[in-house]
């Protein structure tokens, strides 16, 4: 390990404890706020840490820094101005729309990797089976994420959206995204299979949104969040930066643990919101349920 | 397997054993914030788009890190101010929130 990359992991690891102590005192009221500076801290370290990274490696072309720093401002202006700016009744929505985003990050992270790395030669699964995990649920929690979000804002039609065949077509796309995987742990080095499992991703998300009944929405964003988690997790796995695998994790463990207790508040289970949603208008909306 | 994938994948694997554990049964008015914050955890992305940007070389891959710097940065920004708002609230319901929507 050179200095710099000692100081950095060091750096990450200090980030990665400021997210688990901030969840763990966002448990309780009183401490919360303070949970979530203290998490906010984490971030700032490691995003102070990779801009030191970047400037000493000195790989980065001046259009990379334009590209960079314009994504980075456009983004931070967007949010911060979307977030001061909702009613709070709103804010189900916006957290589904900052989830969306930060799955189709995730995403692009895969994609980009694997794009650069398709052209040479051959790749071994220990690259390719994150890559594919990070594309396909970044992309079901980017499309399903932002129909949650049109959902809970009155955008998209808040009662259960089914027509005849969708579980047919849930059944095809599933193949599709099996398939892609496939081609892409054997055949490497076709980019268009990378683009096959991307896109029937987005389409699974919409698929398994739509016929989700508004006042589960929640429950589903919480669900999806948790998602997002993972495929950060493995786009850390795709960069072999350990502060996205800690993170991701993290967020993919607490976040599913959440879900369960929204659903349970609610007195739902989880299976039954997502099967009862897959199987509306269907006689047999019951059998997938338990 | 290599040293590298394997120290990986036990990092996973002990962080999801860590999320699982650091949840515990939580107030049900905590139950939105708690997701929001989470969120915000993983705008951590941002550190992936800034590594992608720094190995960017062509148009394709300045566009792809545009969009990865774009998103990850509303996320993270966006996660952490609403997570904010909606706690500061939460403490203080009597204290009138900051209006400093104007310096953008």
């Amino acid at each position: 390990m050179s200095a710099l990359t000692t100081v950095a992991s060091l750096v990450y690891l200090i980030s990665a404890v400021c997210y688990v102590i901030g969840v763990h005192l966002m448990r309780s009221p009183k401490t919360a706020r303070r949970g979530n500076g203290l998490s906010a801290v984490g971030m700032f370290l490691a995003v102070i840490m990779i801009v030191i990274t970047i400037i000493a490696e000195g790989k980065i072309t001046g259009t990379g820094w334009v590209v960079l720093i314009l994504g980075l401002a456009l983004g931070v202006w967007y949010g911060v101005a979307r977030a001061r700016k909702v009613p709070m009744t709103d804010v189900p929505q916006l957290v589904s729309l900052f989830n969306a985003v930060g799955g189709g990050a995730a995403a692009v992270i895969g994609i980009f990797d694997y794009a650069v790395k398709a052209g040479g030669t051959h790749l071994n699964v220990a690259f390719s089976l994150p890559v594919l995990l990070d594309v396909i649920i970044g992309g079901i929690t980017f499309s399903g994420s932002l129909i949650a979000t049109g959902k809970l804002s009155g955008h998209v039609p808040g009662k259960p959206i089914t027509f005849p065949g969708a579980r047919l077509v849930n059944v095809l796309v599933v193949i599709a995204i099996l398939v892609a995987a496939w081609l892409m742990i054997g055949l490497p080095t076709n980019v268009w299979f990378m683009v096959l499992g991307l896109i029937a991703s987005l389409v699974f998300g919409l698929l398994m949104t739509l016929p989700i009944g508004g006042a589960d929405m929640p429950v589903v964003v919480s669900l999806l969040n948790a998602f997002t988690g993972l495929a950060v997790a493995f786009a850390g796995f795709v960069i072999d930066n350990q502060v996205l695998i800690i993170a991701g994790a993290l967020v993919g463990a607490a976040g599913t643990i959440l879900t369960l207790q929204m659903a349970d508040a609610m007195n739902r289970s989880v299976a039954n919101i997502l099967a009862g949603g897959f199987g509306t208008g269907d006689s047999n909306s019951s059998s997938a349920a338990d | 397997m290599s040293q590298e994938l394997y120290t990986n994948l036990a990092i996973f694997v002990m962080s999801l054993l860590v999320g699982f554990e650091v949840m515990s049964k939580i107030p049900s008015t905590l139950q939105t914030p708690m997701m929001s914050g989470a969120n915000a955890i993983h705008g951590v992305v941002v550190v992936g788009a800034f590594v992608i940007a720094a190995e960017a070389n062509s148009w394709i891959f300045y566009i792809l890190a545009f969009l990865g710097a774009f998103f990850a940065a509303v996320n993270v920004a966006g996660g952490y101010t609403v997570t904010d708002r909606m706690l500061g609230m939460f403490n203080r319901p009597k204290k009138s929130a900051s209006k400093e929507d104007e310096n953008k």
